[in-house]
């Protein structure tokens, strides 16, 4: 079944605590070469049937409106995966 | 006339019977209220209460924002009832846009609990007005998700317009921006904040004090602010 992939991200210009945790480790554990590590989130929505565009749109609604707060996240994809 | 003050109940609500307690101290009556519902039953304020609707899924708050009841309860924000969002109730609010900004991880990544000092900062709202502006006010605090962010124009917004409600004192405890404990809506009838009034409003379960253990009872002004508000409406 085909599946509509939504990828949120925390806003570039504001603090993401996780990710900073994980730089933490990183530096801990010696792991080199990363300057920043941000961490946001993947939603896969299965589709019976087809995507059609009307579908699509709607994911996009959803991402915008439910999957997501736009004061502190940015939708950064919504693609469709087979 | 007695004030009625609903407190809903979400899946994973904690401390709405501590709210009710605190309604009931302060002179008003508690009444139950349940997400699923679309009946705030008549009630003449509301709180929405701590605790960690759907697990904090999605994000802390957002789920039980969407919830049946939320759209009555927008409707009675827009029509000027006080209500008050503690803690996951004030996640709530800021996810269902009827306060700016939003909640994050606290910035050192741990859970925290603490008897935190606010300073008050408006006192002309439905849950301040029993406070002066300035005044400094001592009560619990417990949150994962309590950093408060928001872009630099919308926080020049809110201080421009005196829409801090709170402000942490001595500790920033979750790397809240600008030290941003609460905050109030234009109207000054809704109002969050991470820390907890309902923990401190009865003598022998609130806060140390310089006076006796555990004696502070800070939180009681918001409910009782709440009672004034509706009996001035009402007058």
């Amino acid at each position: 079944m085909p599946t509509i992939v939504v990828d949120v991200m925390p806003k570039s210009e504001l603090l993401d605590p996780q990710g900073k945790a994980v730089s933490g480790a990183f530096a801990r554990l010696g792991v080199e070469g990363f300057a920043d590590v941000r961490i946001g989130k993947r939603f896969e929505l299965t589709v019976e049937g087809e995507v059609t565009d009307e579908l699509l749109a709607e994911a996009k609604r959803v991402a915008d409106e439910v999957l997501s707060n736009s004061v502190i996240e940015d939708v950064v994809g919504v693609e469709v995966v087979e | 006339m007695t004030v009625r003050i609903g407190v809903v109940t979400f899946p994973g609500s904690l401390d709405d019977r501590d709210a009710q307690r605190a309604v009931r101290i302060a002179g008003a009556e508690p009444v139950a209220l349940w997400h699923g519902s679309h009946d705030l039953e008549g009630v003449d304020a509301l709180v929405l209460p701590g605790g960690f609707s759907y697990g904090d899924y999605l994000r802390a708050g957002a789920i039980a924002a969407l919830s049946p009841i939320m759209a009555e309860v927008k409707d009675a924000a827009a029509k000027g009832m006080p209500i008050l969002g503690i803690c996951n109730g004030f996640q709530m609010l800021v996810e269902a846009h009827l306060l700016p900004g939003g909640l994050i991880r606290n910035d050192h990544q741990h859970f925290v609990r603490r008897d935190q000092k606010l300073t008050v900062e408006n006192s002309d709202t439905a849950w301040t007005n029993t406070f002066r502006a300035g005044q400094e006010i001592v009560i619990p605090l417990k949150n994962g998700d309590g950093g408060y962010i928001a872009d630099d124009a919308t926080l020049d917004r809110l201080e421009g317009e005196g829409l801090v409600a709170f402000r942490y004192a001595g500790v920033n405890p979750n790397g809240s921006l600008r030290d941003i404990a609460g905050l109030t809506n234009e109207a000054g009838n809704v109002v969050g904040l991470m820390p907890h009034p309902e923990h401190s409003v009865e003598p022998g379960f609130g806060p140390d004090t310089a006076v006796a253990m555990r004696s502070g009872i800070d939180g009681l002004g918001f409910f009782a602010s709440a009672v004034a508000a509706v009996a001035r409406v009402a007058a």
